[in-house]
């Protein structure tokens, strides 16, 4: 059975051919799953070790030791916010724990806390499906938040890429 | 005389800041004649005359002299890899995330003549995954810069080849580090590699590989409009040039400055960074990013010199990310926090940097939450001493590599400049009925 789209197929092959050895297109190829299904399901893992030609059990490994392939569902949002230094002086894990607890029952937003973000100067920092959102309030996050719900802003993949 | 900004990797995002990023505006702003040049010159050439006498050192991190590195390289064994470093994961450091979004053809202009320089044909720009929209202008940049010719075969009909593969991370602060960026390029977990050999001998694929910062390699153009020896005037003793520092915390104006190695800590934080806002004081400030030890504001007025910030002040200007602390600041909290991102982002390859940052991590939570244990700080410093033995400037390290050293930055700055805070707060934590050990 096949998990990626034929279109997705091609690009899968083409990312292959971008490297000298199949093996480093992993993490692309992970990339490229997670755009397309929300995550990174276990028939994404094994036809992308087919690709590059190794156990799934590598793959899953590799896989899991990023913190940006999400492997326990499709999510819809991911909303990503920074608790680290720059932004606790400046409210970052009150933000993470008002919408955590907001977005708790939420089927389609996944709030986790994150490490620095590299956008300091506009701390407190989040991201929406890896889009930056500084200078973050718990009212204009919430905002923000609702409008990528509702369709009034259009989100990345999950991954970051181009929705599916 | 109030300092300003010495901009010249920063000038063009700084003057358009409506589409530096586009190669009409790259190319409108001399951008790519500097490729041009380069081409016609001999690869030694840049090595020698051009980088090399610029006296540039890497703004990854560990200040390494680029003319240097690249010499490293074993003669007569091809293929040579260059990897380009912009995972930018240093907490604090948010330099190379904004040339990526705001200035990528001056990165690509910087890989081709220095991939040009130590004969490599294929290039690899390692992209911080979190970085989405700076990876859609790079991929972006990249393939405007195949369709004008200034990458691919043949490149402005020199003879020269390159290919440029913009390489996305998923969220390792670890990859960061010189060869867990390469074992993530080669489809793994991104754990570090045991040097020797270094990368310039046994890199990528087992190959001779550079591995270079994203602000390195934008500055490699304009080394060569400069002419090195030009560029080598700027800045201080062996701190040639300028440098790009991101100053955040408890300042009136967070941001990135560059300017001209050789100022003052105060009249970068101070005058350009409006100093600590609100009217407060200034408790403490980290000059390097998570992994440096910390300064006070008796320091203020040292230079940005690499070297005198290793040998004075027992600390480093690292990746160039300055933090700032008011006088409210529970420095135990903040050793905390940075702890609490060791211990998160440790690949776990090395027992002291796995064991030791999460250890650190559990104590210093209940120290800064209240519930310290007066000999706390001592016992630290005591397992800390088998992370860095003798844990004295300049750290020696018994992992791989140098994130080991790094967990115990925070914990000797808290020894150095707050230990009676610090015992008095475990003291009261001690009067406490219990005392958790793990942490939330
Ligand atoms: C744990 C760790 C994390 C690092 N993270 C980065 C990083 O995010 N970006 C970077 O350029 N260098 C980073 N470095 C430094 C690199 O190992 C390497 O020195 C640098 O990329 C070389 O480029 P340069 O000589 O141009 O500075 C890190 C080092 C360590 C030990
Ligand atoms: S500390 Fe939050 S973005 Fe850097």
């Amino acid at each position: 059975m096949s998990s990626f789209t034929p279109e997705n197929r091609d690009r899968a092959r083409e990312i292959v051919a971008r490297y000298p050895f199949a093996r480093s297109a992993v993490l692309p190829l992970l990339h490229l799953a997670q755009e397309q299904d929300g995550w990174v399901s276990p028939e994404a893992i094994e036809e992308v070790a087919a690709l590059v030609d190794q156990e799934p059990a590598q793959v899953l490994g590799t896989c899991s030791f990023y913190t940006m392939y999400k492997r326990d569902g499709r999510k819809e949002l991911v909303v990503s916010v920074c608790t680290n230094v720059s932004c606790l002086v400046n409210g970052g894990p009150e933000l993470y724990e008002l919408l955590s607890e907001r977005y708790s029952e939420a089927g389609d937003v996944m709030v986790e806390e994150v490490e620095c973000l590299a956008a300091c100067d506009t701390a407190p920092v989040f991201q929406v499906n890896y889009e930056f959102h500084g200078n973050a309030t718990g009212e204009s996050a919430t905002t923000t938040i609702e409008e990528y719900r509702s369709g009034a802003r259009v989100p990345r993949g999950v991954s970051g890429g181009k929705r599916a | 005389m109030a300092v300003t900004e010495t901009r010249i990797v920063t000038n063009r995002l700084r003057e358009f800041t409506e589409d530096s990023w586009t190669i009409d505006r790259y190319l409108a702003t001399g951008g790519y004649d500097m490729l041009r040049q380069a081409l016609t010159m001999q690869p030694v050439q840049i090595q020698d005359e051009q980088v090399k006498a610029s006296g540039l050192r890497g703004r990854g991190g560990a200040g390494f002299g680029t003319g240097q590195k690249w010499s490293f390289l074993p003669k007569g064994i091809y293929p040579r890899y260059l990897a380009v470093n912009g995972d930018e994961g240093e907490p604090s450091t948010f330099k190379d995330h904004m040339l990526i979004e705001r200035d990528p053809h001056q990165i690509i202009e910087g890989v081709v003549i220095s991939a040009f320089a130590i004969e490599a044909h294929i290039a690899f720009i390692y992209v911080r995954g979190e970085f989405a929209l700076g990876i859609e202008r790079l991929e972006q940049a990249v393939a405007d810069a195949y369709a004008k010719g200034f990458i691919g075969k043949n490149i402005l009909g020199s003879g020269f080849d390159l290919e440029v593969v913009v390489h996305r991370g998923a969220g390792a602060y670890i990859a960061g580090d010189e060869t867990g960026l390469l074992s993530s390029l080669e489809g793994e977990r991104a754990m570090p590699r045991i040097k020797p050999p270094f990368p310039a001998v046994q890199g990528l694929y087992a190959k001779p590989t550079v591995v270079n910062n994203v602000e390195t390699m934008s500055t490699v153009p304009h080394i060569l409009r400069m002419g090195g020896e030009e560029y080598a005037k700027l800045g201080v003793g062996r701190s040639t040039g300028t440098r790009i520092f991101s100053v955040s915390g408890h300042v009136a104006r967070p941001g990135n400055y560059e300017v001209e190695l050789g100022i003052t800590f105060r009249q970068l934080i101070d005058e350009l960074a409006g100093g600590v806002r609100g009217g407060k004081q200034m408790k403490f400030f980290i000059p390097g990013g998570a992994s440096a030890p910390w300064l006070m504001p008796e320091h203020l007025d040292a230079p940005l010199d690499m070297d005198y910030v290793g040998s004075e002040l027992k600390t480093m200007l690292g990746s160039g990310a300055i933090m700032v602390f008011d006088e409210d600041t529970n420095p135990a909290l903040i050793a905390w926090r940075l702890l609490k991102f060791f211990a998160h982002e440790s690949c776990g390859k090395c027992t002291p940097c796995r064991e030791g940052s999460m250890w650190l991590e559990k104590v210093l939570f209940r120290i800064s939450h209240g519930l310290g244990r007066p000999q706390d700080l001592d016992m630290m410093l005591s397992f800390g001493s088998t992370i860095v033995p003798g844990l004295n400037a300049p750290f020696s390290q018994t992992t791989i590599c140098a994130m080991g050293p790094s967990t115990m930055s925070a914990v000797v700055s808290l020894d150095r400049f707050f230990r009676e805070e610090i015992l008095e707060m475990c003291n009261a934590g001690a009067a406490r009925p219990t005392i958790p050990v793990t942490s939330a």
